[in-house]
């Protein structure tokens, strides 16, 4: 079989065709997102909106089953999207209030959220393996409706994103200058965190709740080794994202192995090398004067008098 | 009299359960140039940081152009120019996108039509034209100052308020600001400076306010330099001879029991 045909016969998989679909939108809406959390210097928010996720999930299975639903976790992605919400606006309240009780305070809601899962998953009548799928990822179960979803909530996160960039990075970049603005500070801040949780949700079904994060930040440190500006990171990271999701999608097609844990990988894979050949790549700035309207010499005339009469002027230290 | 430009009655600042400023009542009229002087902890950037909304006030009235602080207040009237730019984050940010956001102001979440000129020209008018690409992080000290300068000055406010403008600026950066607030000044815009000392900026001062422990110490004229440091070419930063080392001899120690 040539190549042409297996990337024809991998195109025409109706099951591809949806993961690679999904793929495409998360790996192209997380690092949007992820950029602002960088900025902010929250990068691990999206880690703690997927452990709160994780209790949406058993919560929306338990409702499903309760209701009598088939399959019974049709509710599940539903839950998650209003936990991780909701987790995400206290998380960002918390932060608001102070930082020393806002650390420990995340650190609860985490472990808060993984224990909640799993407890509420037996209750459902589960097992915690019901849970591995959100945990890790499976893209290949990505449903039509799943598609669906995806599609809408990451049109919503890219627009949010892109559409209120120049805002969100002004709340992300300087808090302070924002509030004397009369920029709306706090629901800006809330925007974040909501479409972070979004991102959370839909980036669950491709790399799993507990590397959604990776796949939000790790596009954004490669393209922040070589963009100058905010726009260029967001973009570059964005089209980084796109690329690693495809290509680990692609990869576990002919390899047997877990399309997450392949796409995470392969990104930080690429930010290693990317690390190491950066000071090669980069093009360097041409060597000129910083401050071609300043005086260069630091006159000396002043320091010469100075000397003459530091004699005279200052106690010699001996008496 | 036309509506005052600040107006700030009673104002009462807490922070962590500490009084930080105390009645302070301040009546800004449009176009003066008005010095806010006290020694550090005095309370002189919290009152600015109140008038603007930054820090919420405990007590007290503020009125901007005769508008409540708040979702309706006249924000593209109103230029703040901090004292530095925040620890830098991880994404980098060019100096053009940092001015870009200047724009932005209340209920204006984007930036608004031929924001793009606007950008580069208060650029431009900061001296840093070829620096507009450039990541904020890499220019100097001075550099980065001016940058801020020019997120206040691009949305053309009516009120500038800056924060100890000229710490840790060199002589020649200084006195660009002081040609900046000049002309400013010139065209009518009201000026707020909070200042260490008056230094390069004496001769726009129209009136002073001095803060000690959040209260008004002094308002009126300017504090003028006391004796020989009046003198218009007196060197306020010159060596002073060292201090006499302390003479040995014998030394008194005291102990105390409970």
């Amino acid at each position: 079989m040539t190549a042409w045909e297996q990337v024809v016969e991998l195109l025409s998989s109706p099951l591809m065709q949806r993961a690679l679909l999904a793929a495409v939108l998360v790996g192209a809406a997380a690092p949007v997102v992820g950029t602002f959390l960088v900025q902010r210097r929250m990068a691990l928010l999206g880690d703690g909106i997927g452990h709160v996720a994780l209790t949406g999930v058993a919560l929306g299975w338990l409702v499903g089953s309760w209701a009598g639903l088939v399959p019974q976790d049709t509710l599940a992605l539903p839950g998650a999207v209003i936990a991780a919400v909701v987790g995400s606006i206290v998380i960002e309240l918390v932060r608001e209030r102070g930082r020393t009780s806002g650390d420990l305070a995340l650190a609860l809601m985490f472990y808060g959220g993984i224990a909640g899962g799993v407890l509420l998953i037996k209750l459902a009548g589960g097992t915690n393996a019901n849970l591995i799928s959100y945990l890790f990822g499976s893209i290949s179960t990505v449903s039509t409706a799943d598609l669906w979803w995806t599609a809408a909530l990451a049109v919503v996160v890219l627009g949010v994103g892109v559409g209120l960039r120049t805002a969100l990075f002004a709340v992300s970049h300087d808090e302070e200058f924002a509030r004397a603005s009369g920029l709306p500070v706090r629901l800006l801040s809330m925007l974040v965190a909501t479409i972070a949780a979004l991102t959370v949700t839909i980036a669950m079904r491709v790399v799993g709740l507990l590397l959604v994060s990776a796949l939000m930040i790790v596009p954004v440190a490669i393209a922040q080794l070589f963009a100058r500006s905010f726009s260029r990171t967001m973009t570059l990271a964005s089209v980084i994202g796109v690329v690693v999701s495809v290509a680990g999608l692609v990869l576990t097609y002919w390899q047997d192995i877990p399309p997450g844990a392949t796409i995470v990988v392969l990104a930080i894979g690429v930010y290693a090398v990317a690390a190491t050949l950066q000071p090669v790549l980069r093009r360097p700035a041409p060597p000129q004067d910083p401050h071609p309207d300043m005086v260069d010499d630091v006159l000396l005339v002043d320091d010469v008098d100075d000397a003459d009469s530091a004699a005279v002027r200052r106690p010699s230290p001996t008496t | 009299m036309s509506t005052p430009v600040i107006e700030a009655t009673g104002l009462g600042v807490t922070l962590g359960g500490q009084p930080i400023l105390d009645g302070i009542d301040l009546v800004v009229p449009a176009g003066e140039v008005l010095a806010l002087l006290g020694a550090n902890g005095s309370g002189k950037s919290t009152l600015v940081r109140s008038l603007l909304g930054v820090v919420t006030r405990t007590a007290g009235d503020v009125r901007l152009f005769g508008a409540q602080l708040g979702p309706s207040a006249p924000w593209d009237r109103i230029g703040y120019v901090p004292q530095r730019l925040p620890a830098a984050a991880g994404v980098p940010a060019t100096a053009y996108e940092v001015v870009t956001s200047g724009l932005l102001h209340g209920r204006t979440l984007r930036p608004p039509r031929g924001h793009k000129r606007r950008a580069l020209d208060a650029l431009a008018d900061v001296g840093l034209a070829d620096r507009a690409s450039q990541r904020v992080q890499e220019l100097s000290g001075g550099q980065q100052q001016r940058v801020l300068i020019a997120r206040a000055l691009v949305r053309d406010p009516d009120l500038l308020v800056l924060d100890e403008p000229t710490s840790g600026i060199d002589i020649p950066t200084q006195a660009t600001f002081v040609d900046t607030v000049s002309r400013l000044h010139d065209a009518g815009t009201t000026v707020v400076v909070i200042l260490h000392e008056l230094g390069p900026f004496s001769s726009l001062i129209d009136r002073a306010v001095v803060l000690r422990h959040g209260r008004v110490a002094h308002d009126g004229p300017p504090p003028r330099a006391r004796g020989e440091h009046a003198g218009e070419w007196h060197d306020h930063t010159h060596a002073h001879p060292d201090p006499e080392p302390p003479r040995s001899g014998p030394s008194l120690s005291v102990e105390v029991n409970p």
